[in-house]
């Protein structure tokens, strides 16, 4: 591998990412996946750094899961979008960013499609008016909200407690990045560092003080996709590809998996229970398999956060081995409570798949 | 008094047209940019499909034009149009008034960096044909001074017939010259897996199908119909090749040692340095447009301006030399009109 | 566990793994047999074919990337008429390499 090849593409793939002054839309369901990490995201942008971020109740789902289904019309998600998009301009912002991958994408794509197709943009805003009465500007900047913490990584990295190392051999940690395929796929020009090599997850682990591996099907797809995990008949598909991925790194005996997407790390992570059920095989010499994070929940960490607090207690995969690795201080009676200290009960563990 | 005429590129027709010119009684001048004669052919190996040293040809070209006047490091500033005449001025300080010019620019190798996917200049095991002639000339490459290579791979089409890339033409001569490349490699390697991903099969030229059959019979190349989607590199740092086997319906992949992508030809972007009152306008395919392409392609839209060789398209060893010497007539037949 | 679903195999060849001993053998018997170009003309005329299914095309593809079962079960189909050394314009000797598949590969060489 030449790293400098890969740099001068990344040269080659920086887009513009305003500072500050964001308007911040979440996820339909990254918090029940990974309740803490919105709430992370706003924590270190606003309080950690002191940024402007301004969120709305009146914020709905983009539309992309059921566009991506093949349920709704595109001309439906367009309104959906342009929606959002007036939200933004009643509270005075112009730079948009998604907590979504594939909202991220939903919205390029529908940018690019109304630069091509002008006369649709009219009809949107036609159909918007009629539908609920408002207008929009669109966003001077679209951001996927992994490009806000690549921004921000060596801020992050200069307040940072921990360090993405191994604190018993002093080696930095092995760490996998894995980018939601509607990031750069569609439009490579809008993801940091394009869609061949993206920069975004790297950034943050270099900047954070660990390894980035790449392997041989690193470009590949998580496996949800959609159709393939939410109809029943094609979750073979899905879990599939997750394999495949695995298969793939295990050589490589990766500490730990960074995303920037609601569904990849919830397939990485949730799938890994289901292969050793089915094959008999994790991913780790240890037995306990890959712990895979968000973006957020990685910065959390390095940044000192109580991982209780963070909700890595949701985490299929335990994540205290790496706790342990870097050397982050953790209660292990404290995991099964919650920020009221009330008991969240405590799950059945798995049989093959190790956890704590 | 002997006519002027300056040849801007003093690669295979550059030299050719040198020659015959001089041979006519013409005072060819000869303006080339590198600080070598021969072009792309300076560098290369042997040709298809005999194996003819490249070394020799070029040898050959630029004994034929020792009597031309010949400037190497020299760039072509910018043409102007004068009454009867042109005046070209050259980066060495030189200005020279000449009634014909003949541009023999030539092709560029497509930067294979830009097919971002096959990771040239990223895996290390990725190199381009360019860097395999070079290692069959002598001179060392890391990449290949290994012993222990047991499998090497040849992408066909890498940036020819691609929209993407921005070339959607075919360089027509890769097919023949990856054919030639697998097995020259076999020939050093003769235990070597040899895989060539191909889209078409163009054998077009005299021999060419001979060539290909002896590489498939007598060499056991093997020939894989469907175009290289994807390139990465294992933990052993060996290439891994992701395609599909078009004729089985089927994905396939493979690890290699040594992938070679066989980078397409595209045009010369600059034929003068600085704008004049001359321009060469490209036509739809990116090379220069030539006034007739059936019957005068040897001519600009402007009188008294030249083509020959593959600055108007690809074009092979043999092409491109005819190329030079239909030019000359044409140059010649142009002067005698004139008198 | 039963998921209800699981993980199917990849439907990719992997080269790396192609055993071609045999085919190895049969190359040093039939070196023509690398000269196919899988022009289909063979196929079109099989009289086996259009019943059977049978494709010399596919069995000497289906031998080349290792899937011997499929090459030789499908090569029972064929009557050795010589048609398709009729037509082939690689000019392989067609009938001579089915015999020697069946050399190679067939029951009595197991």
């Amino acid at each position: 591998m030449i790293y400098q090849g890969k740099q001068k593409i990344w040269s080659e793939y920086q887009k513009e990412i305003p500072d500050d002054h964001w308007f911040y839309v979440r996820s339909c369901i990254r918090q029940n996946f990974f309740p803490a990490s919105e709430k992370m995201f706003l924590e270190i942008c606003r309080n950690v750094l002191g940024k402007d971020f301004y969120e709305t109740e009146h914020h709905t789902t983009c539309g992309g899961i059921a566009y991506h289904c093949d349920t709704i019309p595109q001309e439906t998600v367009m309104t959906i979008v342009a929606r959002q998009f007036a939200l933004m301009t009643e509270a005075g912002y112009s730079n948009y960013v998604a907590s979504c991958i594939t909202s991220f994408g939903n919205y390029i794509e529908i940018l690019e499609t109304w630069k091509e197709f002008p006369e649709l943009e009219t009809r949107i805003r036609e159909l918007l008016w009629k539908a609920c009465r408002r207008e929009f500007r669109k966003p001077d900047y679209v951001a996927h909200a992994s490009d806000l913490i690549y921004k921000y990584r060596n801020e992050i990295a200069a307040r940072a407690k921990y360090r993405l190392v191994n604190r018993h051999t002093g080696e930095p940690l092995r760490v996998v990045e894995h980018i939601g395929c509607h990031y750069s796929k569609m439009f490579p020009s809008k993801g940091v560092g394009g869609a061949e090599y993206p920069y975004v997850l790297c950034g943050m682990i270099e900047s954070w003080g660990g390894n980035v591996i790449d392997y041989p099907e690193r470009r590949h797809c998580c496996g949800y996709g959609f159709r393939q995990y939410h109809v029943k008949a094609n979750r073979g598909y899905s879990i599939s590809n997750t394999h495949k991925k695995f298969e793939s790194m295990e050589p490589y005996q990766p500490d730990m998996i960074i995303t920037n997407c609601p569904g990849c790390p919830y397939f990485l992570d949730r799938w890994q229970y289901a292969i050793s059920e089915m094959e008999g095989k994790t991913y780790s010499k240890d037995g306990y398999g890959i712990p895979v994070f968000t973006y957020e929940e990685v910065a959390s960490l390095v940044l000192g956060y109580d991982p209780w607090d963070i909700g890595l207690q949701l985490h299929q995969v335990a994540v205290e081995p790496l706790l342990d690795k870097i050397g982050i201080e953790y209660d292990p009676a404290r995991k099964y409570e919650g920020i009221d200290r009330k008991s969240l009960s405590r799950p059945e563990l798995p049989g093959i798949l190790k956890c704590c | 008094m002997r006519e002027n005429v300056v040849i801007i590129g003093g690669g295979i027709a550059g030299l050719e047209a040198a020659g015959q010119l001089a041979g006519l009684g013409y005072n060819p001048i000869l303006v080339e940019k590198e600080d070598h004669l021969g072009g792309h052919l300076a560098d290369w190996h042997c040709l298809f499909p005999d194996l003819i040293p490249a070394k020799d040809v070029v040898s050959t070209l630029v004994a034929g034009a020792a009597s031309a006047n010949i400037f190497t490091n020299t760039e072509v500033l910018h043409i102007n149009r004068l009454q009867d005449c042109y005046n070209v001025m050259l980066s060495n300080g030189v200005s020279v008034m000449t009634k014909a010019v003949l541009c023999a620019t030539g092709f560029r190798l497509f930067d294979a960096h830009k097919k971002e996917e096959y990771g040239y200049g990223v895996y290390d095991q990725v190199i381009t044909n360019s860097d395999l002639e070079k290692w069959f000339n002598g001179i060392p490459d890391p990449r290949i001074d290994n012993s222990m290579m047991s499998s090497a791979g040849f992408v066909h089409c890498v940036g020819s017939r691609d929209e993407k890339a921005g070339n959607p033409q075919c360089s027509k001569v890769c097919c023949i010259t990856a054919v030639k490349q697998a097995i020259e490699l076999k020939k050093k390697f003769p235990e070597m897996m040899v895989w060539c991903f191909y889209m078409d099969l163009r054998m077009f030229g005299k021999k060419y199908e001979d060539f290909y059959i002896s590489a498939q019979r007598d060499y056991g190349v093997r020939f894989i119909r469907g175009r290289v989607s994807e390139v990465s590199e294992n933990i052993d740092g060996r290439v891994v090749v992701k395609a599909e086997d078009t004729l089985a319906g089927r994905p396939v992949r493979i690890t290699l040692d040594l992938l070679v992508l066989m980078s397409g030809m595209v045009c010369n972007p600059k034929t003068v340095r600085d704008s004049g009152t001359v321009q060469f306008p490209a036509d739809s395919d990116g090379f220069l447009k030539c006034r007739n392409s059936v019957t005068d392609f040897n001519l600009s839209a402007q009188d008294g301006i030249f083509f020959a060789g593959s600055c108007t398209g690809p074009k092979t060893v043999p092409e491109t030399i005819a190329e030079a010497r239909s030019a000359v007539l044409s140059i010649h037949n142009w002067f005698k009109g004139k008198q | 566990m039963d998921f209800g679903f699981s993980i199917s195999r990849s439907s990719t060849v992997n080269l790396d793994s192609v055993a071609l001993e045999n085919f190895t053998k049969l190359q040093a018997l039939e070196p023509d047999a690398l000269k196919c170009i899988s022009c289909g003309s063979c196929t079109a005329t099989c009289p086996a074919g259009k019943f059977s299914g049978m494709s010399l095309r596919k069995v000497i593809h289906n031998l080349q990337r290792g899937r011997e079962k499929e090459a030789v079960e499908m090569l029972q189909g064929c009557m050795l008429c010589g048609k398709c050394s009729m037509v082939c314009p690689r000019a392989i000797n067609t009938r001579h390499l089915i015999m020697s598949i069946h050399k190679i590969y067939g029951e009595e060489a197991r």
